[in-house]
């Protein structure tokens, strides 16, 4: 199936990318070739057939209930492009 | 001094033990043959001389044992305290975790003492270490060529003598492809054999941390150090049994599989020759060779590349500009526009492709077309594997349907880098440990033979790469490093 350049830039902005005019064409094209090879996939009769999330046949992982320390704040704003008041300062969400 | 080129962490440990070298002179020899070639192979993004001396001379001061005191190189993709990791990425530039990785942390407490960081693709999505965001890295065989990828630092790093141990990461064949093209061994260990706690994540239901070496026994005192469940990775487990180190010089009454739908899938004839060869000698040394059937191994390319840029797209939405790493914002931006100018410029061409290939794949209306099917697929994949061990004990084919390419060469093309994970793939949609020994030359460049086993059948796995890697007998030291030195 190909990809038009609407298809791409509604991904994008699902996927919180800012692509410029030059990647958007690039992007219609590769994506198109790529999703055409994956297609092959429709040729196999997968009636029935259970699908596999993970490898192992892990059930309940689940550690003691028991509390313990978290990361130490100023540790984890370290990091941070914009911390502030001991959280992390972002843009105006409107 | 000594020479490190070919040198292996056994020849380290015996060195040490007999206190020929310290530990000290150990890690100066490295970090000198470092110094002196890296230049041309951009092996390292970043060494910690002082950090590693320091470390040396504790050994050197207090006493060693075992593996204390061996040096070690770290693919960037995992959590350092203190120590800057990125991934390979601008996004992460400057980024010094906060904690260790959990492998990061079995590694120090071996005693084993890292040299630096290497490089890789970005975000270990590529086959060529050519999407780095800080260079690409060289072949060791030949400075025009790509050393694999993703983990192509770690691979040539390894060849070219920098490092006797280094550790890399596969989800698509990350490790046994570079390794097969740097003519190193390379393990991708069962899916949960080695924690994931602190390797910063690409596609988590396939990435597995895994061990570079000379040789299959230095694989294994790596992987002896590694494995283990980890409290911290809930999908980490114990292994049934210990890791070996393997010492069998047999193959006998082991039957290996050769799968024709695998091998059907398009292997240059250089490539071909030398996995024949080494059939032969697997052969001569006892082993029962087997035609086998992966009647999907043809699929597993495409399911993967759906899969593992689905499960990325999920993953990397956490690099926003928010806790950790690049932020760019225009005076008026809301967060929105601020998430999306920070991941424009961040992201690499491929990195923003998987995003892209992965975050449509998952998309309303194609879901159950893409994603829903390539899971189908993996089950199917799955049952090959099942089917074709009840009657062979390892399958075999080639690592890399080619040797080494020429740099560049596939840059444009994003479907033929793909391709280069075409025999190594199938391995991690099934969570399946597999091997990568060198098997001789094509074209004066190194081919790997790939060994796939059941989960948790590692040690039949190294007890049978042990065996046919004695009667091929490779020299790993790479003409053009030996030339340098």
């Amino acid at each position: 199936m190909a990809i038009s350049s609407d298809d791409v830039l509604h991904v994008a902005r699902l996927a919180r990318l800012r692509l410029t005019g030059d990647e958007v064409a690039r992007m219609t094209d590769q994506l198109s070739t790529i999703i055409g090879h994956v297609e092959q996939l429709s040729s196999l009769d997968l009636s029935g057939v259970e699908p596999t999330a993970h490898a192992l046949d892990l059930t309940n992982q689940v550690r003691a209930d028991a509390s313990r320390p978290s990361w130490p704040r100023d540790e984890v704003l370290t990091n941070a492009p914009d911390p502030a008041d001991g959280g992390f300062r972002v843009p105006p969400t409107a | 001094m000594t020479d490190t080129l070919g040198l292996t962490a056994e020849r380290c440990i015996e060195l040490l033990d007999a206190r020929e070298v310290s530990c000290r002179e150990l890690a100066t020899a490295y970090l000198e043959r470092i110094e002196a070639a890296d230049e041309g192979i951009h092996a390292f993004l970043r060494t910690r001389r002082d950090a590693a001396l320091a470390e040396a001379d504790g050994f050197d001061r207090d006493g060693r044992t075992g593996l204390q005191g061996v040096p070690i190189a770290l693919k960037d993709i995992l959590c350092t305290k203190g120590e800057e990791t990125t991934a390979g990425s601008r996004i992460l530039e400057g980024h010094i975790p906060i904690y260790d990785g959990g492998c990061v942390t079995r590694v120090k407490a071996a005693g084993l003492v890292s040299l630096g960081k290497t490089n890789m693709d970005e975000f270990a999505m590529g086959s060529s270490t050519e999407n780095s965001g800080f260079g690409v890295t060289h072949n060791p065989w030949d400075a025009e060529r790509v050393p694999g990828g993703s983990s192509g630092g770690s691979a040539a790093a390894v060849a070219a003598g920098f490092a006797p141990l280094s550790l890399g990461t596969d989800t698509g064949g990350s490790i046994r492809q570079p390794a097969a093209l740097c003519g190193v061994v390379g393990m991708k260990p069962t899916y949960g054999a080695v924690s994931r706690y602190g390797l910063i994540a690409f596609a988590s239901s396939l990435d597995q941390i895994g061990p570079f070496a000379l040789t299959v026994r230095d694989a294994a005192l790596l992987m002896q150090v590694i494995c283990g469940k980890d409290a911290c990775d809930s999908t980490s487990v114990e292994l049934p049994e210990p890791i070996e180190v393997p010492a069998a010089e047999s193959l006998r009454g082991v039957r290996l599989g050769v799968p024709t739908d695998l091998l059907a899938q398009g292997i240059e004839p250089g490539v071909r020759e030398a996995f024949d060869a080494s059939i032969a000698a697997a052969e001569a040394l006892g082993a029962e060779i087997v035609e086998t059937a992966l009647p999907h191994a043809g699929y597993a390319l495409p399911a993967y590349y759906l899969i593992a840029p689905a499960e990325a797209s999920a993953n990397l939405s956490r690099f926003d500009g928010v806790r950790y790493g690049m932020r760019l914002a225009e005076p008026g931006d809301t967060v929105g526009d601020m998430y999306g100018r920070t991941r424009a410029a961040g992201f690499g061409a491929e990195v923003k492709r998987r995003i892209m290939l992965g975050t449509y794949a998952l998309s309303a209306g194609y879901y159950d077309a893409y994603y829903g099917m390539a899971q189908k697929v993996r089950t199917r994949i799955r049952e090959d594997f099942t089917a074709a061990f009840a009657g062979v004990d390892l399958v075999v084919s080639p690592t890399s349907p080619t040797v080494a390419f020429r740099i560049g060469e596939r840059v444009d093309d994003p479907w033929a880098m793909y391709a280069s994970d075409v025999l190594t793939v199938p391995a991690n949609l099934a969570g399946l440990p597999g091997i990568s020994i060198p098997c001789g030359t094509a074209e004066g460049l190194p081919v790997g033979f790939q060994m796939i086993g059941p989960a948790f059948a590692e040690n039949r796995i190294l007890a049978a790469a042990h065996a046919l890697e004695g009667a091929i007998g490779f020299d790993p030291r790479p003409p053009a490093m030996v030339a340098r030195a």
